[in-house]
């Protein structure tokens, strides 16, 4: 298990990474402060944020946490289960909308008769 | 896979192929990682769900309320003396965060590197960097709860549900903060007694310590961060 114990001290990088990727969440962070700060609106905004909140748990996924570096048994042992939230999201939006509509046509009498 | 005769190691596969390998390999899956971070990892993932379930309770209710959801960039609105600076504290807050784990890294980095007193006063700074978010986070619930007078069950910006997911998403995530600044400074203590170097035995695991818990440590610091990085962007700048 040479390779094994090769990697027994755990994650050792060059600072240099970690430095790159700290300004680069600073930079991010600001860009989507920006966002709101400029009232940026509709599309436009939710691409924007959406965006920018992606790229910055990326890095700190990939590169703080190590997740770059890990073998693939652990990174999609902890990546895959999170697809069961994409079907979450997915049925809650369809329920929402329902109570929505549902809301307007009994609380507020929009649905007419 | 080690040759039985010579007692040289074979390549381990890359690619797909490790995943086969490795889940199937009737030893432990996770090779070269400890079983304490890979322990981390999966409370890591439990505690995902438990915040993502918080965010779609709280998308769920925002969508389908009829009466207008409050203007978040308004209410967390602050003024210095001049005109009201839109969501200046929440901006201050994720600088502090992103900056505390900056530190964190470092701090995981010198751990490796047994530099004993770089990472105990990396982890204290870090714990610094925690605690003064949390104090903000009290100044931001105090100004709500007293001077706006927003409750879980009512506020008088607009939907009601407002109140309720504020209190449930930050609260939870300000306690998440506080456990973590907590075990920064108990992992700071043990670094700078040598905790690790000598091999003392813990206080209640009496199992020597390595220097591994700091990179532990630090996933879990970074999920905090990683944490606030989705509540920035759909509660406050949504």
């Amino acid at each position: 298990m040479a390779h094994a114990e090769a990697h027994a001290e755990g994650q050792q990088h060059p600072l240099g990474i970690y430095i790159q990727v700290w300004v680069l969440l600073f930079v991010l962070s600001t860009f989507s402060y920006l966002v709101d700060y400029y009232h940026f609106e509709g599309y436009l905004r939710w691409t924007l944020i959406l965006l920018f909140m992606v790229l910055k748990a990326g890095l700190i996924i990939a590169v703080f946490m190590h997740m770059l570096w890990e073998r693939l048994a652990l990174v999609y042992a902890i990546a895959l289960p999170t697809i069961a939230l994409m079907v979450f999201i997915f049925l809650m939006t369809h329920e929402a909308d329902n109570t929505f509509l549902s809301r307007g046509i009994y609380f507020l009498g929009l649905g007419g008769s | 896979m080690t040759n039985s005769n010579t007692g040289q190691v074979a390549a381990q596969p890359e690619g797909m192929q490790s995943i086969v390998a490795d889940w199937s390999s009737d030893q432990r899956a996770f090779k070269n990682v400890s079983w304490g971070k890979a322990m981390m990892w999966i409370f890591l993932l439990s505690d995902t769900f438990i915040f993502s379930c918080f965010l779609l309770s709280y998308m769920t209710v925002r969508m389908s309320t009829t009466i207008p959801w409050p203007n978040s960039s308004e209410i967390f609105a602050l003024s210095f003396g001049g005109e009201p600076i839109p969501l200046i504290l929440i901006a201050i807050m994720t600088f502090i965060l992103i900056t505390s784990s900056g530190t964190m890294v470092l701090a995981v980095n010198y751990g490796y590197r047994k530099d004993r007193a770089k990472t105990a006063i990396l982890l204290l700074i870090t714990a610094a960097f925690g605690a003064s978010f949390v104090g903000m986070q009290v100044f931001e619930w105090t100004k709500l709860i007293v001077e706006e007078g927003v409750r879980p069950w009512f506020n008088p910006f607009g939907a009601p549900q407002f109140g309720s997911t504020f209190f449930m998403i930050t609260g939870f995530h300000g306690f998440h903060v506080s456990v973590g600044v907590i075990f920064l400074i108990i992992i700071a203590r043990k670094v700078w007694r040598g905790d690790f170097d000598k091999g003392t035995r813990g206080f209640f695991t009496s199992r020597q310590g390595r220097y591994e818990i700091v990179e532990t440590m630090g996933l879990y610091w970074h999920f905090v961060d990683l944490v606030w990085v989705f509540i920035f962007a759909f509660f406050y700048l949504w």
